[in-house]
């Protein structure tokens, strides 16, 4: 990726910090409740973008930070992040793809760190299964398209 | 590899608490986003302070003056009524408790996740907050501390649905245990029979059992009672007191301070008929 300048560590960072913002944004309940995980989606655009520089480990990291962020079992975001960017390092071509065909990828994606999520959440204490709990999965993958292209603008502005 | 740390990660932090300071250490560095998040709400308030008019300011002053001359009348006669309790237990050999403390924490506006109740509050560990601590506002009882970090905590309100309180009717010191429900504004009462002696408009204060949430403070009023005739239990529906999506202050309270002990030498050895009766 030779468009990318060498030290783009800052920009990751600072939209990092950006997505936890989204993240933890008081909303009304309804929009509450289908908040995509924006840290996810930025972390899998970087994923995507430069797997050499980002990987599972920073994937980690910033999942044991959330987990601190949103008051969870240390560890539950870090396993869902880790395994969401293994997976998107996996899929080497994701970023040659189609919009639409790495929307449907990306879906997977957010589908398996919510299921992961899921699961530990079951192991703290057992609940129900809710539809709403699946929604941020959807509007994630609706989100991503734009995510996607809020960074491809900023990339071409610099 | 990271897999298995997590999973380590996940089963230690679950089952013990050597975690919490490598997570507090982490929530230092979380705490800026949190604050930059409630910064647009605090700023909104400091705004609207600076802009008001001197007229609202002495009026509401002198509101407010008014109202601790009423809360100071009554006070004095608390004041008594604690003396004439402390009295009272003392003939039937019981101990009292001391009053408690208080903290001021205020509230920052973030969401921590969907589906629960838990806030976040300004006072940490530095301040001496610690966990299971009880959480009022002015009207009643709004939830527990569930985890301290250096500068904020994190509370749970009643209403979460993870979370039970034991209360009693102050009618009638029926106890029971009030369920959160999942809505700010109701909390379930699921373990009384269709028989029970509750009926709407009842207080529900703290029972002090659990010994989480001292005695006496109020919880809720019961809203609907709904028996069941094919089921063991009946349908009850309670409303928190406290003002929980209205409030930014909030009081921590320290409770577990040590009875006063109470030696009355004038009072004979204990009276058998006295200390078998029950106490109602």
């Amino acid at each position: 990726m030779t468009l990318y300048p060498r030290n783009n560590y800052g920009y990751f960072v600072l939209s990092i910090i950006l997505a936890m913002i989204l993240r933890i944004l008081p909303l009304p309940t309804s929009l509450d409740t289908i908040n995509p995980d924006w840290v996810l989606l930025v972390l899998l655009y970087w994923v995507m973008i430069t797997p050499e520089r980002f990987g599972v480990v920073n994937a980690w990291t910033i999942g044991l930070l959330v987990d601190v962020l949103t008051g969870r079992l240390l560890g539950q975001y870090a396993l869902a992040y880790a395994l969401a960017c293994y997976v998107c390092i996996k899929l080497k071509r994701l970023r040659n793809y189609a919009l639409l065909q790495q929307s449907l990828l990306i879906f997977l994606i957010l589908f398996l760190s919510q299921a992961m999520l899921f699961w530990t959440e079951n192991i703290q204490s057992p609940t129900a299964f809710q539809i709403a709990f699946w929604l941020p999965v959807i509007t994630g993958t609706v989100c991503w398209p734009i995510v996607s292209a809020i960074f491809h603008s900023l990339r071409l502005l610099r | 590899m990271t897999v298995i740390l997590s999973i380590i990660l996940l089963t230690t932090d679950h089952r013990s608490h050597y975690l919490d300071n490598f997570r507090s250490a982490l929530s230092v560095i979380i705490y800026p986003i949190q604050v930059l998040v409630d910064l647009p709400s605090s700023f909104d308030r400091s705004l609207t302070e600076t802009i008001l008019s001197y007229e609202d300011v002495a009026s509401e002053n002198n509101k407010l003056k008014q109202q601790q001359l009423i809360a100071k009348a009554k006070l004095l006669k608390f004041a008594a009524l604690e003396k004439e309790n402390i009295r009272l237990r003392a003939v039937l050999e019981n101990s009292f408790k001391l009053g408690e403390q208080f903290l001021i924490a205020e509230l920052l506006s973030v969401k921590l996740a969907p589906f629960e109740h838990i806030v976040l509050v300004n006072k940490g560990t530095r301040f001496g907050v610690h966990q299971k601590q009880p959480v009022l506002d002015v009207y009643g009882v709004v939830g527990q501390v569930i985890r301290a970090l250096p500068f904020s905590s994190e509370i749970m309100l009643i209403t979460d649905p993870s979370h039970a309180i034991p209360v009693q009717v102050n009618r009638n010191g029926l106890h029971t245990i009030a369920v959160g429900s999942g809505q700010l504004n109701r909390l379930n009462l699921p373990f009384l029979p269709n028989n029970a002696d509750i009926k709407p408009g009842d207080l529900l204060i703290t029972s002090g059992l659990g010994s989480t949430f001292p005695h006496g403070y109020p919880v809720a009023v019961v809203d609907t009672f709904e028996p069941q005739p094919d089921k063991p239990f009946a349908n009850i529906y309670a409303t928190p007191k406290a003002a929980l999506d209205r409030n930014r202050e909030l009081l921590i309270v320290w409770s577990d301070s040590a009875p006063i002990p109470l030696t009355t030498p004038e009072i004979p050895e204990t009276n058998p008929t006295i200390s078998d009766d029950p106490i109602p």
